[in-house]
């Protein structure tokens, strides 16, 4: 019995020992992966890898015209997903009741779930085939596709910690519910909102996979939106898979520049929300 | 005159269900966000019939046997998609096996033992895994990973179990075990951040229960997890699904040669990667068609898997009102 008993005690620490481990093995993970990408991304850090567009092998260049372009599509796509996205949380939070506001709900979640690849060919078939020929415009609307389900669930979650009442407040006072939600509620939860848009900025900066036949890339400076245009993420990809040592210098010092961007503003968000959430 | 009230009657429930306030400001706000909401809705019908369309020609083409032919030969003109659903489903495999007891252990740790003030900055550490974009984990896997597997691993692996089909076959880095390893380094923040809110979500009665009756910390912490069952299940599925659909990661580490075999270590293809790889590639209208019709399977596949997942979280997370952030 009392041996038994030991058993247990020591299954029991040993297992809750196990788990702290699993815990530091995915941090140690994590950390190691940020600072390999610092430590090889450093070296071709400079002015002119900011600011220059790519040249051929042995010429330097750099990536100021992916960045440009990464710029562009962000606020293409943020144009088109943010209202929409917005939208759709309005009506799933303040609007939208029974069957059909499940069923919409359960599809935004769903369209998270789609492969961004997927969103990509989509594109392509509705954009890129009519037009014959890639475009920002396509990058930047496969980008909205994936960025409206984000901001749509966040915002419906941030309206729905507005307090009832104030929006009965609000309709005591004889207001409509149009203007409560646009004068009231929103304003409320407007925070929390920014938050999950910027959350959804960075996701979707990070995207590769639904530019690689929308946005196309390019090796020039972006003039038109109706032009293959040239992102970060692409340019990483492109210069990684190439044979080229120059390159894949390249490839590091361009992601240590996205993931600045991409961890900057998970970071960010993460202070302006710890008084707020939990 | 019962037709006229009828149709008055008819009226007013349409007006009703747009606006029950009765402002027009209030049926013309409704209105546009409820068009905005059925365009989601659209979004993912036009989806499936872009998909469908473009992918017709191959669809006629090949019929059934495009899922079940293992050839795939644009210079020959022949597609079949066997070689990317077995890579797809073998590395989603991979990743699972990898990354569930790594999620559900980390769950486990933030939720039951880690004080609040290791358990918050720690959970944020690890979902911070997630923000990574994927083709950043790509590189890190071409450039580090890869060559550690091809350098020590994988010769040790061939060395001692080279008996099990698993571990025999030509040793280059790219291949199954890679696409699984980072595959799984992806998924696993998806799944443990699931997986607690499911366990957050299981009464603190049952923990006091089990206590009370004498169990160690861990009999505790089982009772716990066989009440997250459902929800855990739940987790993995959604893992699943993020996993099926990966492309940039497991396309710059996969070796992408369209081939079935069982040797973790010989390169392999997945449909994602099969479309990144070759899509403005493709010459000829019958090659497009073939890797858009690969397009429709994986959105299928993964419409039905984050479906089913969903219904599943849904149900555990649902009544104590928590909320699946990390999905």
């Amino acid at each position: 019995m009392a041996n038994s008993d030991r058993m247990r005690r020591a299954t029991s620490t040993l297992m809750t020992t196990l788990t702290g481990l699993c815990t530091l093995l995915a941090v140690s993970a994590l950390l190691v992966i940020l600072f390999y990408i610092a430590w090889r991304g450093i070296g071709s850090l400079n002015i002119q890898f900011l600011t220059d567009r790519p040249r051929p092998i042995g010429e330097g260049g750099g990536v100021g015209n992916a960045i440009v372009g990464s710029l562009v599509l962000l606020l293409i796509s943020a144009g088109i997903g943010l209202p929409l996205g917005i939208c759709v949380g309005v009506y799933l939070s303040e609007i939208g009741r029974g069957k059909l506001s499940h069923a919409v709900r359960f599809i935004v979640d769903t369209l998270t779930g789609i492969p961004s690849i997927v969103t990509g060919v989509f594109v392509y078939a509705i954009m890129v085939v009519p037009m014959k020929h890639f475009s920002a415009l396509a990058g930047g609307v496969a980008l909205a596709l994936i960025m409206i389900p984000i901001v749509a669930r966040t915002t419906e979650e941030m309206l729905k910690l507005v307090p009832h009442s104030m929006r009965e407040g609000a309709l005591a006072l004889g207001a409509p519910q149009w203007r409560v939600t646009l004068g009231v509620v929103i304003p409320a939860a407007a925070s929390g909102i920014a938050t999950g848009a910027m959350l959804a900025i960075a996701r979707i900066s990070g995207e590769t996979a639904p530019l690689l036949f929308t946005a196309f890339g390019s090796r020039f400076f972006p003039e038109s939106l109706n032009q293959p245009i040239a992102s970060l993420t692409v340019q990483i990809y492109n210069y990684a898979i190439s044979p080229y040592d120059e390159w894949h210098a390249q490839a590091w010092a361009a992601t240590l520049v996205l993931m600045t961007l991409v961890l900057g503003i998970n970071i960010m968000v993460r202070f302006l929300t710890r008084s707020r959430l939990r | 005159m019962s037709a006229v009230s009828e149709k008055f009657g008819a009226y007013s429930t349409w007006r009703r269900a747009i606006s029950p306030t009765g402002n027009t400001g209030d049926a013309v706000f409704r209105f546009l966000m409820l068009l905005v909401a059925l365009l989601m809705v659209g979004i993912v019908l036009a989806m499936v019939i872009a998909l469908a369309s473009e992918s017709m020609l191959s669809l006629r083409q090949f019929g059934f046997s495009f899922l079940t032919s293992r050839d795939w030969n644009p210079v020959k003109g022949e597609f079949g998609a066997l070689p990317f659903l077995w890579g797809t489903i073998a590395s989603s495999i991979i990743a699972l096996l990898i990354s569930v007891p790594f999620s559900i252990g980390i769950a486990i740790f933030l939720v039951e033992q880690a004080p609040r003030y290791i358990a918050r900055p720690v959970g944020f550490l690890v979902e911070l895994l997630a923000a990574i974009p994927s083709v950043v984990y790509g590189v890190w896997g071409i450039f580090v990973l890869a060559p550690i597997l091809r350098n020590y691993v994988e010769p040790g692996l061939a060395k001692w179990f080279s008996w099990i089909p698993l571990f025999s076959g030509s040793i280059t880095g790219y291949g199954l075990l890679t696409g699984g390893i980072i595959l799984a380094i992806m998924v696993t923040p998806i799944i443990s951040a699931v997986v607690r809110d499911v366990l957050a979500a299981v009464p603190g009665s049952q923990r006091e229960a089990a206590l009370a009756l004498g169990a160690t910390k861990w009999e505790m912490i089982r009772v716990v997890l066989v009440n997250g069952v459902p929800g855990i299940t739940g987790a993995v599925i959604l893992g699943l699904g993020r996993a099926l659909g990966e492309t940039m990661a497991v396309t710059m580490v996969i070796g992408n040669r369209p081939e079935i075999s069982l040797s973790l270590f010989e390169p392999s293809y997945t449909i994602a990667s099969a479309i990144a790889n070759e899509f403005t590639e493709a010459t000829g209208d019958l090659y497009l068609s073939a890797l858009v019709e690969l397009g429709l399977i994986l959105f299928l596949v993964t419409f039905v898997v984050n479906g089913f997942a969903r219904l599943l979280v849904w149900n555990v997370t649902r009544q104590t009102g928590g909320v699946g952030r990390a999905a």
